[in-house]
């Protein structure tokens, strides 16, 4: 279970490999583990261009992504059902939204302490 | 479309212009490795007024993809925003133990853009992205780590290294709907910062490889 220290000869080794090496060898296999969808791109047009990422926008192509990665059976990356909550609390749907934030509460235990406190600002407003 | 074609040279240029140094001692860090990471919108000593949204809009994807929480970085940032906090400035001096009150994250990414954006020459123009990072553990206020971020491509740049095309098909995957060359390049540099065997960010607990990670043990 618990890893050999590593000679010092190895971890220079180590720390020679290539990039190349580094990201094939760690695991990470051909791909991300994520399904990314639009999140990110989103994140930009919100800010880059203000009004060309709508909240009701965001949502049928966040909600669509999530069905997307059910659908290949790849897991919906960090802060994606919190940013979709957020865009659900923008149109005023305050269930959807806590829903939403629930989910990622659920998926990403992480995010426990920040999901909590968006949910007692919702009821407190 | 020329920006995407000669991606791989820039990546290619971003790698190599982080090989001067030592390698860091992971060893902090590796005490201290965190959970969840909490991305703030960066400090910018540019005038490039994009650069913040290049950046905030290409670092959870490395970030997640090496194992760790991503907080969602928008919602941070109106949230940091509705609660008094307009400006970047002043979400960096929020205290820690407030960071872990409010938020819960085990660390912090703070980021300050150093030079950001196109420059145009005689015959050509250079697109470039660099900053500074540094991750503070939150529990002790420690900085576990320090990157850069940087890439740089040139117009002129028909060069194409196979390797590097390699990495940014694993790594980095070119946002479609961007009409601003640094944003591209942001991605770039991003993936590379975090990624980079020697001085990249350790591999999260959520990475399947964190276990085979050597790196500060």
């Amino acid at each position: 279970m618990v890893a050999d220290p590593e000679p010092v000869n190895v971890r220079r080794a180590a720390a020679l490999t290539s990039l190349v090496g580094a990201v094939l060898a760690s695991g990470c296999g051909p791909g991300p583990v994520y399904h990314w969808g639009h999140y990110e791109p989103l994140v930009y047009e919100m800010y880059a261009h203000p009004g060309k990422a709508e909240p009701a926008q965001q949502i049928d192509e966040l909600t669509e992504d999530i069905a997307t990665a059910q659908s290949k059976n790849r897991p919906v990356p960090p802060g994606v059902h919190a940013h979709l909550g957020y865009m659900h609390l923008q149109q005023g749907n305050a269930m959807a939204a806590r829903e939403q934030f629930e989910i990622e509460k659920r998926l990403f235990p992480e995010s426990t302490v920040f999901m909590d406190r968006l949910l007692s600002q919702m009821t407190a407003q | 479309m020329r920006w995407r074609r000669s991606a791989a040279a820039a990546l290619l240029a971003a790698a190599t212009g982080c090989a001067v140094m030592p390698p860091p001692d992971y060893s902090g860090y590796r005490a201290h490795l965190p959970r969840s990471i909490l991305v703030l919108p960066p400090l910018n000593e540019t005038t490039d007024v994009t650069a913040p949204y290049d950046y905030l809009a290409t670092i959870s994807r490395p970030l997640a993809e090496a194992g760790y929480y991503v907080f969602p970085v928008a919602v941070i940032d109106a949230f940091l925003k509705e609660n008094g906090l307009p400006t970047a400035g002043e979400m960096h001096a929020v205290s820690l133990a407030r960071v872990r009150e409010v938020v819960g994250a085990d660390a912090v990414l703070y980021v300050t853009i150093e030079d950001w954006g196109q420059k145009y020459r005689i015959i050509s123009s250079d697109t470039v992205v660099k900053g500074r990072a540094h991750l503070v553990d939150v529990g002790t206020g420690e900085t576990i780590w320090t990157g850069t971020i940087f890439a740089q491509q040139s117009s002129s740049a028909g060069q194409t290294d196979p390797l590097a095309m390699l990495i940014a098909a694993l790594i980095t995957q070119v946002v479609s709907s961007a009409t601003d060359p640094a944003h591209d390049l942001a991605s770039t540099a991003n993936g590379v910062m975090v990624f980079d065997r020697d001085r990249g960010l350790l591999l999260g607990p959520r990475h399947p490889g964190s276990v085979s990670d050597l790196r500060g043990r």
